[in-house]
C-alpha cells in the first residue's frame, strides 16, 4: 500500500502541454498585431496627444500639456456625460428585462422554432441601423395607432409625469431615446443570454421546485446564478456602445436629449476645436473603462477576454 | 512514401527518457517487445506508461535513449513516417468525416489505391460495417471505440498501440471488449501494446505484461510469473495483495532457507531468494496461499499465531483479516470447502508452504 | 390563470419578437407606398415605382456599391490576418499572450465615436487624407477583434488529440492542418467573415469620421438623406437585405438538412 501511495504523488503534470511554437506564432501574429498597434494604439496616443495641444486647425497645433481644456471639456459638458451614461444604463436594464424572457422563450419553449427564431433575432442585423431606427420616426409619429393607444389608455400621462416625455406625443423625447436604443442593442442581449439559459438543464429546475417550491426563489437561487455570465457579457455589449451612440438621441429626440456622442461629432467635425474633441472623447473612454472594471469585478467573471 | 516505412519486427526501446522541465516521466527504460504478442504497459496514473507509448507512436519526443523497430532506428522519425498506430484515449475521431472516411484516413495518405475495400473489411473485422455512412457522434461509446480500432488496424501496423482504450466504457461493455480485443488481435497477428492501470484487466489480455512505477520498469513476464514471483514489493502490492513479514535470514541448507519475523522462524524456498539483500528483504504470500490451521495440525513448516478481527463471507470463499502479535493485519482468503469457519474474536493459526511464498528486497 | 401563469414567458417572448421586428415590417411596407411630400412617414398610395426604379436616387446605387466593397474588402482581410492571430493565441503558449488577448479586447470595448475620433487625429496628424483607404483602415480594425474572437474560441475547442491522431495516420503536418484541422475551423471563421461583413456594411459612426467630404456610403447616404427625406428606394435596399439574409439562411437549412436526409437513405441501401 504504501508503495501505491509513493507513485501516485509523484504523478505527472496534468495533460498534455501546449505547445511552444518558437517563431511561428508570432509570424501568424504579426499583421494583426502591427495593425492593432498601428491604427488602434497609436490613435490612442494621438488622440490623447491631441486633448493637451493648443493651436487652431488652420495654423496647426502645438503640444503645450494643457489641461485645462479637460477642465473646459468637464464643465462645459457634464450634463451631456451624465444624460449618456443614465441613458445608457436604462437602455442596458430595459434590454435585460426584455431580452431575459425572450431568450428563455427561445431556449427552453419555442420547441421546434428554435432556429426560426434565432435567425430573426439576428436578422433585422442585416438591414442598415439607421434605416430601421428612421421606421421608428413613423411608428411613434403623431397620428399613428401607437400614440394613439398610448393617448387612449393614459400611458401618455404616465410618461408625463416621469419626465420621459414633455407633451403627449411620443416621438422626439426621452422615451423614443430610450426605445430607440433598447431596440437596436437588444439582439446583443439576447445572444449571449440565450447562450447561458440553454446550457442550463431544466431537470435542475424540477429539483429546484422539489427543494424551495416557489418560482421566485427557484429564479433567484437557480436560474439566475447561472445565466450570470450571459447577462454580464450582454449588458458590457449593450451598455459600451449605448454609451457613445448618438444616433438614436439625434434621429429620436430633441435639444434636451442630446448625448455626449453627439457633442463628439460636432466638435470634430462641424466646429473643428480638436482639442476639446479629443478630451472629451478620453474621458468617454476612461469613463467607460472604469465603469466596466468595477462592474466585472463586482460581478466576478473576468473571463471575458 | 511507403517505401519509407518499411523494418517489420520487434520493437526494441534502449536506455529511453523523457523529461518535462525538471519532472521526469520516463527514467530511462530497456524494453523488447517481440513482434506478434499481446503486450501490456501496466501501472498507475502517472508511472510514466502514456509517455512512453507516446514516445513510440512518434507524437512525444524522447529527452534521450533510442526507438528501434526491427534493425531500424526509428528515435528521429515523425509520427507520420512511422508504421505505428495509436487507438487514442478519446478515440480522437475526426467528427467532420464519416465512419469509412475516418477507417480510411491513413489508407489514403498512404495512398493505398483499394482504401474503400480495405476500410469496409475492417470494419467488418469490427461489426461496423452497417454504420460506415454514418458520422462518429452519432454511434455509441462502444461503437466509436471500434472505429478507433479498425482505423487504426486497417493499416497493418508493425505495432498498434492502445491508450487506455477501454477506460471510458462501462465494465460489462469493458469485458466484452477485452474478449473482442483478444480475437482481433490474434486474427490480425500485429504486434498490441496496451496500456493499462487495470491490473485485471493487463493479466487477462495479455502475453506478457511490463509493471511501470515512477518512470522505471518493475518487472516484465508472464502474467503467472509476475503474480507468483513479484520481484518487488510494488509489483506485489499492485498486482493481487499481498502479506508482506520483514524477514531476518538465520541460515541456509540446499534449496531450503530459514529465518525470522517477529521472532518468529520460518522456512522459506532458497531459490527464491533475490540476489540484492543488502536493504534487507520481505517475505510476501498471498492471501489465497494462507491457510487457517486446525490446532492439532502439526505439518505445517510455518506457523502464525493470531487473533480474527474480521470476517467476510462473499460466497465462494471467506476473506479473514488475522491481528498478529505484533499489531500487523493478514487477509486470508479462504474458500469455502467445507472446513471451519472461524467467527471475530477466535484465535486461530496461520500456515502456508513455503513454495508458495515469495521473497523480495525491501522497498529502498 | 393557472394557464396565464404558466404561459407568461411565452407571451412576453412573443411580444419582444414583434417588437424586434416591427421596424423591419414598417420598412416593407413603406417600400411600396408613394409618399404624398417630401418625406416617407405617412402612407399615401400603393406604388412599385421604387421597387422598379431602385437607382433613380442619385448618389444611392454608387454608394451601396461602395459600401458593399468596402465591406467585402475590409471582411476579407479581417478574416485572414484574424484567422492567423486566432491560431497563435489558440494553440500556443508565448509571452505576452496575456497582454495580446487585451489588446484583441480593448477595440470591441471602445464606443465607435473614441474609435473613429481617434483615428481621426492619427490621419490629421501624419498628413493622410480622408478617402476609402481611411475607410478601409478603420473597417479592417474594428471587425478584426471580432473575427479574433470568433475563431479563437473555436480554435481552443478544439481536441488536441485529432491533430495527433491525422499524424499517427501518417498526415505530414500541412496535410493533417488541410484535413483535419481547417474543415473543424471553418464553421468559426465563416461565422467570422460573416460578422466582419454585417459590422462593415452597417457602420456609420466611425465611417462618418474617416470618409472625408466626397467619399459616401450606403450608411453615410442614408443619414444624409434623413436629414432632408429619405428616398422610398432606401426602403427597398433595407427589404432586399432583410429578406435576402432570410432566403439565405433558410436555402442553407434545406440544403443542409436535404444532405443529411440523402445520407440517411443511402444507409438504408
Amino acid at each position: 500500500m504504501a508503495a501505491l501511495t509513493q507513485a501516485t504523488v509523484g504523478a505527472a503534470p496534468v495533460g498534455p502541454p501546449r505547445r511552444r511554437g518558437g517563431l511561428v506564432p508570432l509570424i501568424l501574429l504579426a499583421p494583426a498585431l502591427v495593425w492593432l498597434v498601428v491604427f488602434f494604439i497609436l490613435p490612442t496616443i494621438s488622440l490623447a496627444s491631441q486633448s493637451l495641444q493648443t493651436g487652431d486647425i488652420d495654423n496647426g497645433y502645438t503640444l503645450t500639456w494643457n489641461f485645462a481644456t479637460y477642465v473646459d471639456a468637464l464643465s462645459r459638458y457634464w450634463p451631456q456625460f451624465l444624460r449618456s451614461i443614465i441613458y445608457a444604463a436604462s437602455a442596458t436594464l430595459g434590454t435585460l428585462l426584455l431580452g431575459y424572457p425572450l431568450a428563455w422563450f427561445i431556449a427552453h419553449r419555442s420547441g421546434r422554432h428554435k432556429t426560426t427564431l434565432l435567425v430573426l433575432v439576428v436578422a433585422p442585423f442585416f438591414t442598415n441601423f439607421l434605416i430601421r431606427t428612421l421606421a421608428w420616426q413613423i411608428i411613434l409619429t403623431d397620428g399613428g395607432p401607437v400614440a394613439g393607444f398610448f393617448r387612449a389608455t393614459g400611458l401618455t400621462t404616465v410618461l408625463q409625469a416621469v419626465g420621459l416625455t414633455d407633451n403627449d406625443s411620443l416621438l422626439y423625447s426621452q422615451f423614443a431615446v430610450i426605445c430607440g436604443l433598447v431596440y437596436n442593442f437588444l439582439p446583443f442581449m439576447v445572444l449571449p443570454l440565450y447562450t447561458s439559459l440553454e446550457r442550463l438543464d431544466t431537470r435542475l429546475l424540477d429539483a429546484a421546485g422539489d427543494l424551495y417550491a416557489n418560482g421566485w426563489n427557484t429564479f433567484w437561487k437557480v436560474i439566475w446564478p447561472l445565466s450570470l455570465p450571459g447577462v454580464v457579457s450582454g449588458t458590457l455589449l449593450t451598455f459600451i456602445p449605448a454609451a457613445g451612440d448618438y444616433i438614436n438621441s439625434k434621429l429620436l429626440g430633441n435639444t434636451q436629449t442630446v448625448m455626449i456622442g453627439q457633442i463628439i461629432d460636432s466638435q470634430f467635425l462641424r466646429v473643428l476645436d480638436y482639442p476639446i474633441a479629443a478630451a472629451l472623447s478620453f474621458i468617454l473612454m476612461a469613463a467607460i473603462i472604469t465603469l466596466v472594471a468595477v462592474y466585472v469585478r463586482a460581478a466576478g467573471t473576468e473571463e471575458l477576454v | 512514401m511507403a517505401a519509407r516505412l518499411k523494418a517489420s519486427g520487434d520493437l526494441r526501446l534502449v536506455r529511453l527518457t523523457r523529461h518535462f522541465d525538471d519532472f521526469v516521466a520516463v527514467a530511462g527504460i530497456d524494453l523488447e517487445v517481440p513482434s506478434g504478442s499481446f503486450f501490456a504497459l501496466l501501472g498507475p496514473s502517472g508511472c510514466g506508461k502514456t509517455t512512453t507509448l507516446r514516445m513510440v507512436a512518434g507524437l512525444e519526443e524522447p529527452t534521450s535513449g533510442q526507438i528501434f523497430l526491427g534493425t531500424e532506428d526509428i528515435t528521429a522519425t515523425r509520427a507520420y513516417q512511422r508504421k505505428v498506430n495509436t487507438v487514442f484515449q478519446s478515440y480522437a475521431l475526426f467528427p467532420h468525416l464519416s465512419v469509412l472516411d475516418n477507417v480510411g484516413f491513413g489508407l489514403r495518405q498512404l495512398k493505398v489505391a483499394d482504401w474503400k475495400a480495405k476500410s469496409m473489411e475492417a470494419l467488418e473485422l469490427v461489426k461496423l460495417a452497417d454504420r460506415a455512412r454514418q458520422r462518429p457522434r452519432q454511434l455509441s461509446g462502444g461503437m466509436q471505440q471500434r472505429v478507433a480500432l479498425a482505423r487504426a488496424i486497417v493499416n497493418r501496423p508493425d505495432v498498434l498501440l492502445l491508450d487506455e482504450p477501454l477506460g471510458a466504457l462501462d465494465l460489462k461493455l469493458r469485458r466484452e471488449m477485452q474478449i473482442e480485443l483478444k480475437r482481433i488481435q490474434s486474427e490480425v497477428g500485429i504486434t498490441f501494446i496496451h496500456v493499462t492501470h487495470d491490473q485485471e484487466e493487463a493479466m487477462t489480455m495479455a502475453d506478457t505484461v511490463a509493471v511501470m512505477n515512477a518512470g522505471h520498469l518493475e518487472q516484465v513476464g508472464a502474467p503467472a510469473d509476475l503474480y507468483d514471483h513479484p520481484a518487488t514489493t510494488f509489483v506485489a502490492n499492485f498486482l493481487g495483495q499481498s502479506n508482506l513479514l520483514p524477514l531476518e535470514l538465520t541460515g541456509a541448507d540446499g534449496a531450503v532457507a530459514t529465518g525470522t519475523s517477529h521472532g518468529v522462524s520460518l522456512t522459506v524456498d532458497a531459490t527464491q531468494l533475490p540476489t540484492d539483500r543488502s536493504a534487507g528483504i520481505q517475505l510476501g504470500i498471498r492471501p489465497e496461499k494462507l491457510r487457517l490451521l486446525a490446532d492439532a495440525d502439526g505439518r505445517a513448516a510455518n506457523r502464525l499465531q493470531g487473533t480474527v478481527t474480521d470476517a467476510s463471507f462473499t460466497g465462494v470463499a471467506t476473506t479473514y483479516l488475522v491481528a498478529m502479535p505484533w499489531g500487523q493485519e493478514l487477509t486470508v482468503t479462504q474458500p469455502n470447502d467445507g472446513s471451519d469457519r472461524a467467527r471475530p474474536g477466535d484465535p486461530v493459526t496461520l500456515g502456508w508452504d513455503p513454495h508458495q511464498a515469495f521473497v523480495v528486497p525491501e522497498a529502498g | 390563470m393557472g394557464w396565464l401563469r404558466r404561459n407568461l414567458v411565452v407571451i412576453v417572448g412573443v411580444l419582444v419578437m414583434v417588437y424586434i421586428l416591427i421596424p423591419n415590417l414598417v420598412v416593407t411596407v413603406f417600400s411600396f407606398n408613394k409618399p404624398g411630400g417630401r418625406y416617407n412617414y405617412q402612407w399615401n398610395s400603393f406604388s412599385l415605382d421604387a421597387w422598379l426604379n431602385p437607382c433613380a436616387s442619385a448618389g444611392m446605387c454608387d454608394a451601396l456599391g461602395l459600401s458593399l466593397w468596402v465591406a467585402v474588402v475590409a471582411a476579407g482581410v479581417a478574416t485572414v490576418i484574424g484567422t492567423m492571430a486566432a491560431f497563435a493565441l489558440g494553440r500556443y503558449r508565448f509571452r505576452g499572450r496575456a497582454a495580446t488577448n487585451l489588446l484583441v479586447f480593448f477595440p470591441m470595448a471602445t464606443p465607435e465615436v473614441v474609435m473613429g475620433s481617434s483615428l481621426l487625429t492619427l490621419f490629421v496628424a501624419m498628413g493622410i487624407p480622408s478617402g476609402q483607404v481611411t475607410i478601409l483602415i478603420a473597417h479592417i480594425l474594428f471587425t478584426l477583434s471580432f473575427v479574433i474572437t470568433t475563431v479563437k474560441a473555436r480554435v481552443a475547442s478544439l481536441d488536441p488529440s485529432l491533430e495527433q491522431a491525422a499524424a499517427d495516420l501518417y498526415a505530414t503536418p500541412a496535410q493533417a492542418f488541410w484535413r483535419v484541422t481547417f474543415p473543424l475551423v471553418a464553421p468559426g471563421i465563416g461565422a467570422g467573415a460573416l460578422l466582419a461583413f454585417a459590422l462593415s456594411f452597417d457602420d456609420y459612426i466611425v465611417t462618418n469620421f474617416n470618409a472625408g467630404a466626397t467619399t459616401v456610403t450606403f450608411p453615410m447616404f442614408v443619414w444624409g438623406a434623413s436629414q432632408r427625406g429619405a428616398p422610398v428606394q432606401v426602403n427597398v435596399i433595407g427589404t432586399v437585405m432583410f429578406f435576402g439574409a432570410l432566403a439565405i439562411v433558410g436555402l442553407g437549412q434545406t440544403v443542409g438538412s436535404r444532405m443529411r436526409l440523402g445520407s440517411r437513405r443511402k444507409e438504408t441501401v
